[in-house]
């Protein structure tokens, strides 16, 4: 038995309806944790003051470039097997990858560098929430490749069309949700002062 | 019952509630103990009941979730089981093992045990719920092994099925878990590590894998509603509590010497964990109200939609009322936990596994459902088994209360035996439960000795009549 598909316009939910069920518990857990990171500030204001400044601000924006600029090639990928291109969808979506793949470099290098100078969870509570906050971010970028991939082989394997490629649309969700985390975790942990 | 081999359930069913009532034996003895310390002394001291209470639960629950995987996993795969004989034979080395252990918890003192069974040579005795020789140890892990072997072999010839995979999977989980046991440094702050990875990987990890599989096969038997629909409630069950409980596993490492960032690790993501619990409610009563047939087993319908209301309660709300740090910090190893803890364990554990064999028993006996009035039987133990419980948790919360106020956050407080003495009208109350929860199980087991099948003519006219 097949529940919705994203032909049908009354369902307002792109993609398989599992999938958002995960995204909206992804979602409370993440929030969550920025509570908890605004709770913690509240108490320790200059502490998270000074030490959101020894952060790489640079490697931040950079990342979060990376980011949406996946997402928009996500997107493009949808548009292009709505009218039913499969290997051009393939493409944006192998495109996307590539840039999830750059983030993954990105954040290495700077976890590198953080504890090349021994910052690690236990320096101070600031630094426990950077860590942890941009870890468990990490590991959903990872999963949400790991999705992608899948529909990237299905795409070029033809196995979508213009009638049906709820898999691009749930996978393609996926990946919004974990880039839109990231926007509101570098707003939070690397710039609000 | 579809395939023959299915029916090596039915010894490890029956060793199950054997062992329960050998448990809830040693329960009611060590339960007076509180209140007459020599009890029994010198013969069965407190420590001894207490060990032999915990030891037989846990062999009893692993009895019934092996009895589970064998009448379940061949039924999913639509195969029959790889081995049936191993299945036997591994059923006997687990019973006299089990029987050995409690008997050797009776008649020999402990440190005399230790010796004997080479515990120098690589120790592992002397922990909760560890207290097993090393040979009871080496032997749970070779019957693990055995029912790994035999299961996934099925598995992997038959149908794959999400329930089968989360099942044989959780298997794999509870077997690999245990293996800390076996490490017992010499630091205790890495012991407890060790211990909590078995104990929590297991209860709020693991178990609850295995118990979803299991509700979720008798829901789809039982209401008929579609697979699917119960797969993709199961995989966000499955998610939501690994999201939770895997780093919840924090919430044990506050008080214990390890890094401080566990304080805010451990209270975040162990706050979640009533949230899978809260959907295995919502979960059973959906699949109930979106049933397509009128199964006649009423009594295992009624088991499977207790199930998560009580474990809700015990693991659900009693454990979110001593998981955040603060709130820990003096509730810490008081009878708050021991009220969580036997709430939990019989609302998810004991209650999941009872549910299997309400479902599974009539038809290993050859029939849909029993009689009407071993039915009634069988529901009237549910209910004073559930109640009584709830009884003892509201009485050892209070005991709790008494030690957080008088002992914790007292401006002065009291020694702890000073404390055990003004809780002594909780313990009496937690005793005449426990009591009550016994004839519960008495009720319940009578039920099992009553002739006869549903008797779908007679009912149906009685339907028919109204």
């Amino acid at each position: 038995m097949h529940t919705e598909t994203s032909v049908d316009s009354a369902q307002p939910l792109p993609g398989d309806f599992a999938i958002w069920i995960f995204i909206f518990a992804e979602l409370a857990v993440f929030g969550v944790l920025f509570a908890a990171y605004a709770f913690a500030r509240s108490a320790h204001v200059d502490l998270f003051n000074v030490s959101q400044l020894t952060l790489n601000r640079t490697y931040g924006f950079a990342n979060t470039l990376v980011l949406v600029t996946s997402s928009y090639f996500v997107a493009r990928a949808t548009q292009s097997i709505k009218a039913g291109r499969g290997t051009a969808c393939g493409n944006w979506l192998a495109g996307a990858l590539v840039l999830g793949g750059m983030f993954l470099v990105l954040k290495l290098v700077e976890f590198h560098q953080d504890f090349a100078q021994g910052i690690t969870l236990s320096t101070n509570l600031f630094y426990m929430f950077y860590l942890a906050l941009t870890f468990f971010h990490f590991m959903h970028v990872v999963m949400g490749m790991v999705i992608l991939a899948v529909v990237t082989y299905k795409a070029y394997a033809g196995r979508y069309s213009a009638a049906n490629h709820t898999g691009v649309e749930t996978g393609g969700s996926y990946w919004h949700m974990v880039d839109l985390v990231w926007i509101i975790l570098f707003a939070l942990v690397y710039v609000i002062h | 019952m579809k395939y023959q081999s299915q029916k090596v359930a039915k010894p490890y069913f029956i060793a199950a509630l054997a062992l329960f009532f050998g448990q809830i034996v040693f329960g009611l003895i060590a339960g007076l103990q509180y209140l007459h310390g020599t009890f029994l002394f010198p013969e069965l001291p407190f420590d001894v009941a207490h060990m032999s209470h915990t030891n037989l639960l846990i062999v009893w629950l692993l009895m019934a979730f092996m009895g589970a995987a064998y009448f379940i996993v061949p039924e999913e795969a639509q195969t029959e089981l790889y081995s049936p004989r191993l299945a036997l034979v591994t059923f006997w080395v687990f019973l006299t093992a089990a029987t050995l252990t409690i008997v050797a918890y009776l008649f020999v003192p402990y440190s005399h045990l230790a010796a004997i069974t080479g515990n120098a040579a690589l120790p592992t005795m002397g922990r909760g719920y560890l207290e097993q020789p090393l040979p009871t140890k080496i032997g749970i892990v070779l019957v693990a092994l055995s029912l790994l072997f035999n299961v996934t072999m099925t598995l992997i010839k038959g149908r794959k099925t999400s329930i089968n995979l989360i099942l044989v999977g959780s298997l794999w989980g509870l077997a690999l878990l245990f293996l800390p046991a076996f490490y017992f440094p010499t630091d205790t702050v890495k012991a407890s590590f060790g211990w909590w990875w078995i104990v929590h990987g297991w209860v709020e990890g693991d178990w609850e894998l295995i118990l979803g599989a299991l509700l979720g096969f008798i829901l789809i038997k039982m209401t008929g509603v579609d697979r699917e629909i119960v797969e993709k409630w199961l995989y966000i069950i499955v998610a939501m509590t690994l999201i939770s409980g895997l780093i919840g596993i924090g919430h044990h490492y506050y008080y214990t010497g390890a890094p401080s960032y566990w304080i805010w690790l451990g209270s975040i993501f162990s706050a979640l964990e009533p949230i899978p619990f809260i959907l295995l409610i919502g979960f059973s009563f959906k699949m109930l109200m979106q049933r397509r047939r009128e199964h006649p087993n009423k009594a295992a319908m009624l088991w499977a939609l207790g199930t998560p209301v009580m474990a809700f309660l015990g693991a659900g709300l009693w454990g979110f009322m001593i998981t955040l740090a603060p709130a820990q910090y003096y509730m810490h190893g008081t009878n708050f936990t021991a009220a969580h803890g036997h709430l939990a364990f019989f609302g998810a554990y004991a209650m999941i596994s009872l549910s299997i064999i309400s479902y599974a028993m009539p038809l290993l006996r050859g029939r849909t459902a029993n009689s009407s009035a071993a039915q009634r039987w069988e529901m009237t133990g549910f209910w004073i088994m559930v109640l009584s419980m709830l009884g003892i948790a509201l009485a050892l919360t209070g005991a709790g209360i008494v030690t957080v106020i008088l002992q914790r956050a007292a401006d002065d407080p009291m020694g702890f035996m000073q404390v055990q003495d003004k809780a002594r009208v909780f313990f009496w109350v937690r005793e005449f439960a426990g009591v009550g929860f016994f004839i519960g199980l008495l009720v319940y087991l009578r039920s099992f000795f009553i002739a006869g099948e549903y008797e779908y003519a007679s009912e149906m006219k009685q339907a028919l009549a109204v």
